[in-house]
């Protein structure tokens, strides 16, 4: 569905990304997974052919720079900033959006309830907060129904709640066949979304892998916030560093650090001791 | 995915869309008319206008024109002041505002061009300019009509439309301006010092560079219409009088010089000015590599 090779892209002398290739089958979900100025944002602004690059992207057999219009009417798109018209209202902007792509009004009212904002419809986009502009970014990628989605961070602004919601949505929209391409920091969020992630750094692959291996094969460890019956906390902490974990009490309990595929090995030295766990929670 | 959005997708044209245009212009001339500035610049322009045509129409000899001509002059000038602002200011915060907000990308991530995007705003732009423009020549006709001095009804309708022109103008330059830089503030920054060079020193820079160059007639002539506000005013003063005599020397030369071909002349000069800066604007923007 999506085939990139060999793209550079350079901001004057500064190139942001080097001979990247990708190639993404139909109805596959990836994830750029990076740090910040890894390149993943260019990389999907290079798809939307809302900048200039070297080398060539093609989507769905078109190639982007000769079909830019007819490559986007397949894409829905989220943006990492979220800018729209701050002067219109939601139900405008939508209405807008749809009219550009020739869809009908019902289609905004289908994707408003979708998005749930239907309570918001009448607000100025200047007026809604970091989580709502997101679930409107993603109302107006969802208008046309698109076979690819494009999402840049598609979850930042939004807090816990709404990003359960939305990695729901995004998720069903994912079984329902789509190409989804998305770049994120979350790692859990990549492990519920993907099939694959393509690690990148400095504008180039540095891994490409399962999501469920993505921490391992980056060394990245958890700290796990065991929380205890009443008195025994120290006798937690000295049996997890005798085995070989490095533990510390806490106000809450035990905070022990553990590799990110490794967590079920401290739990269960903990409970092979005896030691009820009440609790717990993974931080990364 | 449905049928319908399929089909929708494979008929998509890569060729500039006239719908898109209109969908874009008629968002641009909503986002204007909600604008309170538009209605400030508005209301402004009719009340200046109205006033001046109303001080200007009583009995009063002084000038060589007659009650219309004074009307007309005086709204002239108050043209060649406030719509080469607006336009300006207007156009070079389209396309730099829109690109430093990212509300272009959001626009371009849809199958919309960058020429339709381009000649949608410009459209918008141009019909809420126009709007203003036609307000405060209303405001000036309703005065002089009730004053008596609709005999000159048709003279009156080609100066709104020349300032329809130039309104056109300097938003093409606007836009221009705005292509070279994605930071509204420098766009307007630039924008009222084009304004200034058009409006105040282009007419005083000529005369002084006439005076220490010794610069001929002629070429003081042409290099009046190197100027666009400049252009306008000729040819409003030609629409009205008939003659370009009251500009002294370098007006005598040209309609000596150019007979009755100076209206042609004149006319022909306001529509370049109105097409070409903005057909380089769009030109810088189509091809403008990254958004």
């Amino acid at each position: 569905m999506i085939e990139i090779r060999a793209l550079t892209k350079r901001y004057g002398r500064n190139e942001v990304l080097t001979d990247f290739s990708l190639s993404v089958a139909r109805g596959e979900s990836v994830a750029l997974w990076g740090p910040n100025g890894a390149g993943k944002t260019t990389v999907v602004r290079c798809l939307l052919g809302l900048v200039g690059y070297e080398g060539s992207i093609e989507l769905d057999g078109l190639d982007v720079k000769k079909f830019p219009k007819a490559t986007r009417q397949k894409i829905g798109y989220v943006a990492q900033e979220l800018s729209f018209y701050d002067d219109l209202t939601v139900l405008e902007l939508l209405d807008f959006s749809a009219d550009l792509r020739g869809l009908d009004a019902e289609r905004v009212d289908s994707v408003i309830d979708e998005v749930d904002l239907a309570d918001h419809v009448d607000k100025k986009v200047a007026e809604l907060s970091g989580g709502l502009k997101q679930r409107l970014g993603l109302a107006a990628a969802l208008l046309p129904d698109p076979p690819v989605l494009l999402l840049d961070e598609p979850t930042s602004n939004l807090d816990a709640q709404a990003r359960d919601g939305a990695i729901r949505l995004l998720d069903r929209l994912r079984n329902e066949g789509r190409t989804l391409m998305v770049t994120s920091h979350h790692m859990e969020e990549v492990g519920m979304l993907v099939d694959r992630v393509i690690g990148m750094e400095d504008g180039r692959i540095t891994i490409e892998c399962d999501p469920t291996d993505l921490a391992e094969r980056l060394g990245i460890r958890a700290w796990l916030q065991l929380v205890l019956t009443n008195g025994s906390t120290q006798a937690a902490v000295d049996i997890l560093t005798e085995a070989g974990f490095t533990a510390r009490r806490n106000p809450r309990g035990v905070l022990v650090e553990v590799p990110a595929q490794g967590k079920g090995r401290a739990v269960a030295t903990v409970q092979h001791a005896g030691i009820e766990i009440q609790d717990l929670e993974v931080w990364r | 995915m449905t049928a319908a959005t399929q089909t929708t997708r494979d008929a998509i044209s890569e060729r500039p869309d006239l719908r898109l245009i209109g969908i874009i212009a008629r968002k641009e001339l909503r986002d204007a008319i909600r604008s309170k500035w538009f209605w400030l610049w508005a209301g402004a322009f009719g009340l200046l206008a109205a006033v001046l045509a109303n001080v200007a129409l009583p009995g009063s000899q002084v000038s060589e024109f007659g009650n219309f001509g004074r009307s007309a002059a005086s709204l002239v000038a108050l043209v060649q002041i406030i719509i080469p602002l607006m336009g300006l200011t207007l156009g070079a915060q389209s396309l730099a505002g829109q690109r430093e907000s990212g509300a272009m990308r959001f626009l371009l991530s849809h199958p919309v061009s960058r020429t339709e995007a381009f000649w949608g705003t410009f459209s918008g732009l141009a019909a809420a300019l126009m709007a203003t423009a036609t307000a405060g020549f209303g405001a000036a006709g309703l005065v002089t009509g009730l004053q008596g001095g609709g005999a000159n009804a048709g003279s009156f309708v080609r100066i709104a439309i020349l300032s329809w022109v130039l309104a056109v103008t300097m938003l093409g330059i606007g836009l221009l301006v705005s292509t070279f830089t994605n930071r509204s503030g420098a766009a307007l920054g630039t924008a009222v010092f084009v304004w200034l060079t058009f409006a105040f020193l282009g007419d005083i820079g000529l005369m002084g560079t006439s005076v220490a160059t010794d610069l001929p007639v002629s070429a003081l002539f042409f290099a009046a219409l190197a100027n666009p506000v400049e252009a306008f005013r000729l040819a409003s003063l030609t629409a009205f009088s008939g003659s370009l005599d009251v500009l002294g020397p370098a007006g005598t030369y040209a309609v000596d010089r150019l007979g009755d071909r100076l209206e042609p002349v004149l006319l022909a000069t306001t529509a370049l000015w109105a097409i070409v800066p903005a057909g380089l604007a769009a030109f810088r923007f189509n091809r403008s590599k990254d958004l």
